[in-house]
């Protein structure tokens, strides 16, 4: 794949989503199906995309959709997977989950779906609040940002879902971006192939939660890879290769402020937490790096 | 096949019996039995079923749902908090119109910590679109569970089942239990809407106000149609088998001036009880409730009804008795005995009968005879 025309031109979300202008949710799914095919099924969680999806009796997405509770997600397309392995099908469990289903509400019934070896992939589309509900603060919310429920900015930092993941030595994880639907397309394409349970965490960026204008998604997803805000990995048996944008990123970051100032989110954010978050970005940078160097 | 078993381990048996593809277990006293003796099945190859040992109820239950709906029969089984637990996700089963069948061994709600048996775990289940059954020896135990999985995923039904049994009392007391060879009584499970990926469709999507009415109606449908579904169910069970079952069980009901209802092991105690107040010239009977959902319409026509529950709802009542006086006219007693596993003999049961005091509500230990 190193073309995007060599990307399948099935289309599996259909038109007429009831996405919001410049969603990177739907954007990101788009290209999530379009690796996995039609021999899938989507477990999805509250969440955006279970609105995403239209009004019954009508369904904007092109493979079955099974819809069930915030925290139950995981552990429903682990009975799911079990059904169609027993029963000899190898159709792909997809758990499409936001960050509040998958950081917080979900965390139990993934860690448990993880531990027990479940065959699934489980992806989080990262937009780092409750978007669906209104934009409130979530595990996955940065540091500084404002939301419904941290009006004067988040004073708690960022989850490391992936480290926790991680911590449960899955056959592969991956971040991912929809910016970068290739390399998106890519990873799910690679995930499908392991058998067990395999996570990518893809950053979404959200135009009216993170207030910024809705031209801007795919440039926003890009501005958080080159400021290493958001770093592009894969962990394949353990083993952590860093993705060459971010590569690139880590060579030559832009500042920080170029992602951070076109978000309404960010507005009003003083230098000292500017400053924090800079140094939790050289530290995990350097964390990575030392792991991908490591014997 | 003739032999002495637990509550427990007659559920596990019928369950091998039907050969669920996918349960999905957690452990809860007094109820960690079955899911042992499932395990036990499943790594000796007796039962074929994928085992998902989940780290909660709520999992559980959410397994059993994401394995129900591409169309394979599935079984778990909880008790009390774990039931409690779960409680979402038993709604979500009804709701998404799933034949999943649970065995639930009935105990009590902390604070305290007491595992004893008590109703109120599985009576706050009572609105969630579950049919409930309440069974009162280990063959009944092991037989309305192979009735559960025929009644649940019956295409007039498609609805989840749940089989009741008191904590301790069934579930660890030893009794015989003769085994049958099922044969073609539990058909091949058939889910209409089972997930198909050539068929693409979503479940459980948005439903606006000008829907949902007609979702939930339907529920309430099936569960009108799932009296017949019984009824055909437990003749065809006799017929087979040779035990009988009813919505009810009675005993000497037709010509007795006073009833004594209840439900589970009470409602077999009871009717010890009977026989010696009919000993005291006391025209008693007793008629034990075995299905709560669909709740049956109970003939007391003419009678004093003496109702125990084993549970209660704060600020209200006891919830049978609560049931049975939106039933009937007849005069209502009601007795709260056995909380958490507070000891009722046939004794007390027959006290409640020569003290009863029509009208009123009775705390057994706290209250007074008058």
């Amino acid at each position: 794949m190193d073309t995007i025309a060599e990307i399948p031109k099935e289309e599996y979300v259909l038109k007429c989503t009831s996405a919001c202008a410049g969603c990177s949710d739907s954007l990101a799914l788009r290209y999530v199906l379009k690796a996995a095919g039609p021999d899938t099924v989507l477990v999805v969680p509250a969440c955006c995309t279970s609105v995403i999806q239209g009004i019954w009796p009508n369904t904007a997405f092109n493979v079955p959709v099974y819809n069930i509770a915030f925290g139950a997600a995981a552990a429903c397309a682990s009975g799911m997977s079990n059904a169609f392995r027993a029963a000899g099908k190898k159709t792909n469990v997809i758990v499409y989950a936001g960050d509040g289903g998958t950081l917080d509400i979900g965390i139990q019934a993934m860690s448990g779906a993880f531990e027990r070896g479940t065959d699934f992939l489980y992806i989080c589309y990262d937009n780092e609040a409750y978007g669906n509900t209104g934009m409130q603060r979530s595990g996955a919310t940065p540091l500084g940002a404002k939301t419904t429920t941290t009006p004067a900015g988040k004073t708690d930092a960022k989850k490391d879902i992936d480290a926790i993941i991680a911590a449960h030595d899955p056959p592969y994880q991956a971040t991912a971006a929809a910016a970068y639907p290739q390399d998106l397309f890519k990873k799910v394409q690679k995930a499908l192939t392991f058998r067990g349970p395999t996570f990518i965490h893809i950053l979404a960026p959200c135009p009216p939660g993170w207030r910024y204008s809705t031209e801007k998604t795919v440039e926003m997803g890009k501005l958080a890879v080159k400021s290493g805000m958001w770093v592009l990995y894969e962990r394949e048996y353990g083993r952590l290769t860093i993705g060459a944008q971010s590569k690139a990123a880590m060579k030559k970051p832009i500042p920080l402020e170029e992602y951070l100032a076109p978000q309404g989110r960010f507005k009003g954010i003083d230098a000292k937490t500017v400053d924090i978050i800079k140094q939790r970005i050289a530290r995990n940078l350097a964390k990575l790096s030392a792991e991908e160097a490591a014997p | 096949m003739k032999k002495i078993a637990t509550g427990n381990k007659a559920v596990a048996e019928a369950v091998k019996q039907v050969q669920p593809g996918v349960i999905a277990a957690y452990p809860i006293t007094p109820q960690t039995e079955i899911v042992e003796q499932i395990a036990e099945f499943v790594s000796g190859g007796e039962l074929k079923s994928r085992y998902i040992p989940v780290e909660s109820e709520h999992s559980a239950m959410a397994a059993c749902i994401g394995a129900s709906i591409t169309g394979t029969r599935t079984f778990t089984a909880t008790s009390s908090h774990g039931l409690l637990y779960m409680h979402e996700m038993t709604n979500w089963a009804a709701g998404a119109r799933l034949p999943v069948v649970m065995a639930n061994v009935n105990r009590s709600l902390g604070p305290g910590w007491n595992i004893w048996a008590e109703h109120t775990d599985s009576l706050q289940e009572r609105d969630t679109g579950w049919l409930q059954v309440y069974v009162s020896t280990v063959q009944e135990a092991y037989d309305a569970t192979l009735m559960a999985f025929r009644i649940a995923e019956h295409n007039d039904v498609l609805l989840p089942v749940m089989i009741n049994l008191d904590g301790f009392l069934l579930s660890h007391i030893m009794q015989p239990l003769d085994t049958v060879d099922p044969g073609d009584f539990i058909p091949p499970m058939n889910l209409p809407y089972a997930i198909d990926t050539k068929n693409p469709a979503g479940y459980g999507c948005l439903t606006g106000p000008d829907q949902q009415f007609k979702v939930r109606w339907d529920i309430e449908r099936s569960m009108r149609d799932s009296v017949k579904v019984i009824e055909k169910t437990q003749e065809e069970f006799a017929k087979r088998f040779g035990r009988k079952y009813d919505f009810t069980e009675d005993y000497l009901c037709g010509d007795a001036d006073v009833i004594i209802v209840a439900m589970g092991t009470l409602g077999k105690e009871a009717e010890v009880a009977v026989d010696l107040l009919r000993k005291e010239g006391v025209k008693a009977g007793s008629m034990r409730l075995r299905w709560l959902r669909p709740f049956p319409k109970l003939n007391l026509k003419g009678k004093q009804v003496i109702v125990i529950d084993r549970d209660y709802s704060f600020g209200r009542g006891g919830i049978l008795a609560t049931e049975i006086t939106a039933q009937t006219k007849e005069q209502v007693a009601s007795i709260i005995a056995g909380i958490g596993g507070q000891e009722v003999t046939y004794e007390d049961i027959a006290d409640f009968v020569r003290h009863r005091c029509m009208g009123t509500e009775f705390w057994f230990g706290v209250d007074k005879y008058v």
